[in-house]
């Protein structure tokens, strides 16, 4: 388990370190990075200083050793655009991201669980085709287009909705359908096929020998079992939705780290996009690190193997 | 009896295709999603001679034309204008142009450096194997669409480098599913007999091992061109993706956003339908083939 634990980490590791040399090599390869790192419409003069600054005129090791010294003191650098330390200013958008992807998953699953269920309990019948035809549809709709129809109905002609912003529920409801919308279909594919797998096991057979009611059967034995792989889906896809909501929080203008983002790009804010996906990328690996290492604890073959 | 034998007989012989397109007859060949997609590549084809206008030049006193079928609409516009008075099917014609070549572009990159990966690593074992599938495990745990963000505002818009950015966040699938797929094939007979008779390493994997792994890499394509042009609209919804004035659909769906509170519903509508029955009939014929193909990846 240790060394399952230790190799686990180094992989991660790995993974952080190359996310840092990513972003480091692709500032330092693009272009001049003094033009980027500048503010835009930036003098000669200010161009040298941040050469200066950043000691771009230095080996590239040293650079990205300093880089990383930055990184470590969470010290991004200050936004241009909003003059403020850009790790504070990810910290208090973090909490509207928190909230919308939370409303986003539990759609999903309101969604995705009991359709799953159903697909399986019927499956190869017609409840199976319609499940199977939604999954499909949820795939092939890109989020920000369900987002932009649901305006066009419940804003523009029906008036329910609020089309952008935040503050009330009804804000809330158009982009956590819209994000939630592609993640309901997989949490329908994998509470099915979990499902399926569930129902042919032994103890499933057992409850239905011992003359147990179906109804029973599955509320009981199978789908408690069958949700344990569904649920751990949904914890590491809470973390993808803070991080695919950008288009999702541009369509709806939802004041989270999705929108930080895209502002930055925008308005050629470079820190901000550094940072972002930096945070982003760190929160991705975390949490895959703390998947695999719940999972081995749960399932100890998965020790041996890895 | 026999006589509706002869002529079943004779009317397969009448049908009979070529033997390589005989597929198409098997059981559950999506016949509609394969004739949209090959509509849609012929429309990219022949854009030109097909749309009625100028997809990058509008008349500005036409903005806003509703559908042809609508109160104000003209034949001339049949599916609208859009706030700089360009024509709407033109642009959406024009428009099919970018979804194909940049979805045929990156997996065609993405599958050739991801296969290449995945049988170099696959085939030479040791530590190349180590290495490559470090950086692929590595990469894999990186978010694909963050990542493009990411280059996409460094290197600035344009087609080129919206191809080289998804095939940069794409590859790691092929690689990883290659690797495994080599692992079984390198232990078959004839490429032991091919190292007997004195093979180099590099013309076993081009001669055994990659027409064997080959339709694995197809199938991941095909179920891969779906997200790649979702990717792709994503990306030039941002900004961050094709150039305007380009006729892209997901351009389109930024532009259209102008005119959404205003209730044109055309110019959200028509460029999302198109991304949608291309990603659908895409994502069918790509569940079709792994079925057909591949059954080991129908975990995936």
């Amino acid at each position: 388990m240790k060394k399952f634990i230790i190799k686990r980490l180094g992989l991660a590791a790995i993974s952080l370190f190359l996310l840092s040399l990513t972003i480091f090599l692709l500032i330092r390869i693009s272009g001049d990075p003094a033009v980027l790192l500048a503010e835009p419409g930036a003098s000669a003069a200010d161009l040298e200083a941040i050469r200066t600054q950043f000691g771009l005129d230095r080996p590239l090791w040293i650079q990205y050793a300093s880089f990383i010294g930055h990184l470590f003191r969470a010290d991004f650098g200050q936004s241009f655009y909003y003059r403020t330390d850009v790790f504070e200013l990810y910290l208090s958008r973090l909490p509207a991201s928190l909230l919308l992807a939370a409303a986003a998953m539990l759609f999903s699953l309101v969604i995705g669980i009991p359709t799953g269920i159903i697909a399986a309990v019927r499956v190869n019948r017609w409840q199976d085709s319609i499940g199977k035809i939604f999954a499909l549809l949820g795939l092939s709709m890109p989020s920000f287009w369900v987002g932009l129809i649901m305006i066009l109905f419940f804003s523009v002609y029906l008036g329910w909705l609020p089309s952008s912003g935040s503050g009330t529920v009804l804000h809330l409801v158009m982009p956590a359908v819209a994000l939630g919308w592609v993640f309901a279909a997989a949490h329908m594919r994998l509470t099915r096929s979990s499902m399926l797998e569930v129902l042919g096991s032994e103890y499933v057979k057992l409850a239905r020998l011992k003359g147990l009611p179906e109804a029973l059967v599955i509320s009981k034995h199978a789908f408690k079992n069958a949700l344990i792989p569904v649920l751990t889906l949904a914890g590491v896809n809470l973390v993808i939705m803070v991080n695919v909501a950008v288009i999702v929080e541009t369509v709806f203008a939802w004041p989270g780290v999705g929108r930080l983002l895209f502002e930055g790009i925008a308005f050629r804010d470079f820190p901000v996009v550094q940072a972002s996906i930096l945070l982003g990328g760190t929160m991705i690996v975390l949490v895959n690190l703390l998947v695999d290492i719940l999972y081995a604890v749960i399932d100890p073959r998965i020790r041996y193997e890895g | 009896m026999n006589g509706t034998a002869a002529n079943s007989r004779a009317v397969s012989t009448v049908l009979a295709l070529p033997s390589r397109l005989a597929f198409i007859r098997s059981e559950g060949f999506p016949l509609i999603p394969s004739l949209i997609l090959l509509t849609i590549m012929l429309v990219a084809i022949f854009a030109p001679a097909l749309a009625p206008h100028n997809p990058e030049v509008g008349v500005l006193g036409d903005r806003f034309r509703p559908p042809a079928w609508q109160t104000n609409g003209t034949v001339d516009h049949l599916l609208g204008t859009d706030h700089l008075g360009r024509d709407v099917l033109s642009r959406l014609i024009f428009g099919a142009r970018i979804s194909v070549v940049v979805g045929l572009m990156v997996i065609i990159v993405a599958g050739a450096v991801g296969t290449a990966l995945g049988i170099i690593s696959g085939y030479l074992g040791g530590w190349v194997d180590q290495v490559i599938m470090r950086i692929t495990d590595a990469w894999l745990a990186l978010p694909a669409l963050m990542l493009a963000i990411f280059l996409a505002a460094i290197v600035g818009p344009g087609i080129s480098n919206i191809i080289i950015i998804l095939a940069t966040a794409w590859w790691t699938r092929y690689a990883r599913v290659i690797r495994g797929e080599v692992l079984s094939v390198r232990e078959r007979d004839f490429v032991r007999l091919a190292v007997v008779a004195g093979c180099s390493k590099w013309k076993i994997m081009r001669k055994h091992i990659l027409p064997n792994v080959i339709n694995s890499a197809i199938v991941l394509a095909t179920l891969q061109l779906g997200q790649v042009i979702i990717a792709e609209a994503g990306l030039s919804f941002l900004g961050v993706g094709v150039p305007p004035p380009q006729p892209a659909w997901g351009l389109m769906l930024a532009d259209g956003k102008k005119g959404l509170m205003a209730g044109y519903w055309w110019l959200t509508v028509l460029p999302g339908s198109c991304i949608m029955l291309m990603v659908l009939s895409a994502n069918l014929l790509g569940d079709w083939l792994r079925v057909k193909f591949d059954p080991q990846l129908r975990q995936l």
